[in-house]
């Protein structure tokens, strides 16, 4: 794989592989020794346009114990002509000779732009409002996990439906997530008020819904997309009492859920607007199982681009050596 | 996999020659380490985690008490990841800790020694094993390390061009070892054993 | 409520016949008993209880103006026995609670049916949406929302309300009035005579624009809009055209301009100030015409009593006008 742009890159084998993988590289984390050679010699640059602890910081853990050498740059683009400015820092850090660039930036696209100006590996850690498909990643990998232990079926994903409520047209992680829970064969389910939608719901693999007590009841999964408050002022919702009443997942609603359901949640948290704190802390709330995912996840995905030669043709079938 | 069709093969070992000498290999192991005390036997992936369990099976019919046993996945530690597209990793699985233990590292075939090697490195990123020993159904010599094994079922000479290909009942439906005389190898597929 | 008997009434062009009520149910006449009360309705049309969809009842907070109690009387004494309440009391009614409480005085003083309308927005600022959902799923069952009195000018807040009323099948009525084209000082319409009388006037566009642009909304959203008070050619012109490619809209006149034109500001009289203004004849003919063949749907007074003693208001009774032609009845009851 030379890039991963976009949860519409992976197919359903490939998911697969880095999922199985991830588990084993989340055994690592029990290790006195959390070291791999995998990676070692090879450079990747963590270029961050948008302040984020939590994502830099794991994708920074992930190449490290895979023995690769990790640079952050934090690039805050000026307001002028952002455009130039992001190929200009692009082609400086590539010039030093990086093997990989994790980038997260605030325009939706732009990682597919830096692809066609470097040579490197290219790794999505959120664009904008398009997508952020290692997140999207971890939450499939969190939840397979739950349904091998709670509910296992012969693919670990068919015939289960999954919920992802809030506010959906501004959320990159509700793109990446509706793309990849399909390829994996889940049922999917938006809800939302109607002024979060997206345009052309009708071309997504998803259904949509307004009512969240309707739609609660029949999923195995539901996944709280964060709210800004200030989404108030652009006329999304009147106010975050009604957004709570209408979209919040309560502690009225935690009785909603079947047996078993799990909740999910990519963070940071509004505890009382889009979750209660009831809900956050429940005991099928996968929250934090989700970061924990984090690592295993992204080493798997640095793995998947780094661990082998560079643009040859994935192998049709696993090699035996003697 | 199959060996038909154009190709010399020829069986070197039967199912009962597999049984024999894991049989053998499993009193050698005891002997040498003068009991079942300390040993765990890790197998590296995928047969030789099949040979593993069979061996630790025949110990434990002999000395009455059972001998941990797991799998050790080498992918990571290859020294020629970059040569293909990145490969698919297997399941590593320590059933205790490795610090001051003997370990015993069970593989099928033992050819160039680099597989050995990773291991090697492996086992010490998990811990500090008192010994590591080694056992091997098959050892075709041409190696290109300085790696021996301390425990044989069979020496079997061979041409490089040729290849040996072991299948076990757990992993392949049948039990038995073939030579097959093949072309030369693509130059990009590295030799590993 | 008693029972009783009415005979000889009017269906309006379909004959005439009896109707008898028992238990506040319309039920079979020849099933009454010889002694039950009589009413001799002869020369007096039945028609099933007219609904108004746009009146202000004043309460709370201009309880000097009217009350439910005595808007609702009114309304029964013209036939209405329900009435759409707007929302610019005071308290503006955007809350789930001021939706309660109107609703509330209804059942408690109202002789006809009260439904609240709600606010668009918060306040009637036009700013941010008001708490919409809460009203839809309150007790009261909000459906319709309403900035009347002001327009809700913003496009995208248009949009957003529009959009955000689908969840619970409401519908947004619009008080057409540009403010940039037609400010708070504009008295009357803009044209000849306001010229003429140098007062500060409303454009037709100033209505047109903002129905041109709310059912290309409406068009976008999938939602539903209401036309308030429409009072010009050009906007009936605009709901032909989306009524043609059926945009969810309907629209409503109220009962002054179809029957008063704007000669009659001539003498600067403010019993004819009214919003949106009288219009010239031919704006009147054309609105006869949208009703009668459904490009409008109904008629609603738009029923906005103001003090007497405000001096810089026109004082006026609605119903009054109305009372010309409201059906006579001997006795009026809360059903």
């Amino acid at each position: 794989m030379q890039h991963l742009l976009s949860a519409a890159d992976l197919d359903l084998a490939s998911a697969t592989e880095i999922f199985d993988v991830a588990e084993e590289m989340s055994l690592l984390q029990g290790r006195p020794v959390k070291k791999l050679p995998a990676l070692r010699g090879r450079t990747v640059v963590n270029l961050f346009f948008e302040d984020s602890t939590r994502t830099r910081s794991s994708f920074e853990i992930a190449g490290k114990w895979l023995s690769a050498d990790v640079i952050n740059v934090s690039a805050k683009g000026s307001s002028l002509s952002k455009g130039e400015s992001l190929r200009d820092t692009v082609l400086t850090v590539a010039a030093m000779g990086v093997d990989a660039l994790v980038i997260r930036h605030h325009a939706s696209g732009a990682p597919r732009q830096v692809t066609q100006w470097i040579d490197a590996h290219v790794l999505n850690a959120g664009d904008g409002t398009h997508e952020h498909p290692t997140q999207a990643l971890l939450d499939a990998f969190t939840l397979r996990r739950h349904f091998r232990q709670t509910a296992p079926t012969l693919g670990d994903f068919e015939g289960k439906t999954i919920a992802i409520v809030g506010d959906i047209t501004h959320s990159r992680v509700a793109r990446s997530n509706v793309l990849l829970l399909n390829t994996l064969g889940a049922d999917v389910i938006m809800v939302a008020p109607p002024t979060l939608w997206p345009s052309g719901v009708d071309s997504w693999p998803a259904r949509f819904c307004t009512d969240l007590d309707e739609v609660l009841p029949l999923v195995d999964a539901v996944m709280m997309l964060r709210v800004q408050r200030e989404r108030m002022s652009g006329g999304y919702f009147p106010t975050p009492r009604e957004y709570t009443i209408g979209y919040g997942l309560t502690s009225q609603r935690l009785e909603m859920l079947k047996v078993g359901a799990a909740i999910c949640h990519p963070g940071p948290m509004n505890r009382g607007l889009e979750i209660s704190a009831e809900a956050a802390d429940a005991a099928n709330s996968l929250i934090l199982e989700q970061v924990a995912a984090g690592v295993a996840v992204r080493m798997s995905v640095l793995y998947s681009l780094l661990g082998g030669a560079d643009d040859t043709p994935p192998p049709t079938a696993r090699e035996s050596f003697e | 996999m199959d060996a038909g069709g154009g190709q010399d093969s020829r069986i070197v070992l039967d199912a009962d020659q597999i049984a024999r000498a894991c049989a053998r290999m499993a009193h050698q192991i005891l002997e040498a380490n003068r009991g079942a005390h300390g040993l765990v036997l890790l197998g590296i992936p995928t047969r030789g985690v099949a040979l593993a369990e069979r061996l630790a099976r025949a110990m434990a019919e002999v000395e009455r008490v059972s001998i941990p046993t797991g799998a050790l996945d080498v992918t990571m530690y290859r020294d020629d990841l970059r040569r293909q597209p990145t490969r698919p990793v297997g399941h590593t699985r320590l059933p205790i800790a490795v610090d001051d233990a003997v370990v015993v590292l069970v593989d099928d075939v033992l050819f160039s020694g680099r597989t050995v090697r990773a291991a090697l490195d492996a086992l010490g990123d998990l811990g500090r094993p008192r010994a590591v020993r080694l056992a091997v159904l098959i050892d075709r010599g041409h190696r290109e390390l300085p790696i021996r094994a301390d425990h044989v079922g069979k020496n079997l000479p061979t041409a490089a061009d040729e290849r040996v290909w072991v299948r076990l009942e757990e992993v392949d439906g049948v039990n038995e070892v073939t030579i097959v005389r093949e072309g030369p190898r693509p130059s990009e597929v590295a030799k590993h054993g | 409520m008693t029972d009783i008997l009415i005979t000889g009434a009017d269906w309006l062009g379909d004959g005439r016949g009896d109707l008898l009520v028992r238990n506040g149910v319309l039920s079979d006449p020849a099933t009454a008993g010889s002694d039950i009360e009589r009413f001799d309705a002869d020369g007096l049309i039945a028609l099933p209880g007219l609904v108004d969809l746009h009146t202000h009842l004043r309460q709370p907070g201009r309880e000097d103006t009217e009350t439910v109690a005595s808007g609702t009387a009114a309304a029964a004494r013209g036939g209405y026995t329900a009435v759409l309440a707007m929302a610019n009391t005071t308290p503006v009614t955007d809350t789930a609670e001021a939706a309660e409480h109107v609703a509330e005085l209804g059942r408690r003083d109202g002789v006809a049916q009260v439904v609240p309308v709600g606010a668009v927005s918060k306040g009637l600022e036009g700013a941010e949406l008001a708490e919409l959902g809460l009203m839809a799923r309150s007790p009261a069952g909000v459906r319709v929302f309403s900035d009347d009195g002001r327009c809700v000018s913003d496009a995208r807040l248009m949009r957003r309300a529009l959009e955000y009323v689908r969840a619970f099948d409401g519908v947004i009525a619009q008080h057409a009035q540009d403010p940039r084209l037609a400010g708070s000082d504009a008295c009357c319409h803009e044209g000849t005579i306001s010229g003429r009388l140098g007062l500060p006037g409303w454009p037709a566009a100033a209505e047109s624009t903002i129905v041109a642009r709310d059912v290309q909304l409406v068009q976008l959203t999938r939602s539903r809009l209401h036309v308030c008070h429409v009072s010009t050619a050009e906007t009936v012109d605009v709901l032909r055209w989306a009524k043609n490619r059926d945009i969810a809209v309907t629209a409503e006149v109220a009962p002054h301009h179809l029957l008063l034109t704007t000669d009659e500001v001539l003498d600067y009289d403010p019993t004819y100030k009214v919003n949106p203004p009288l219009r010239p004849a031919e704006d009147v003919a054309e609105l006869r015409l949208a009703l009668a063949d459904g490009t409008i749907d109904a008629v609603a007074t738009d029923h906005a009593p103001h003090a007497a003693t405000t001096r810089n208001m026109p004082s006026r009774r609605r119903r009054s006008a109305c009372s010309d032609w409201r059906q006579r009845s001997r006795s009026s009851s809360k059903p």
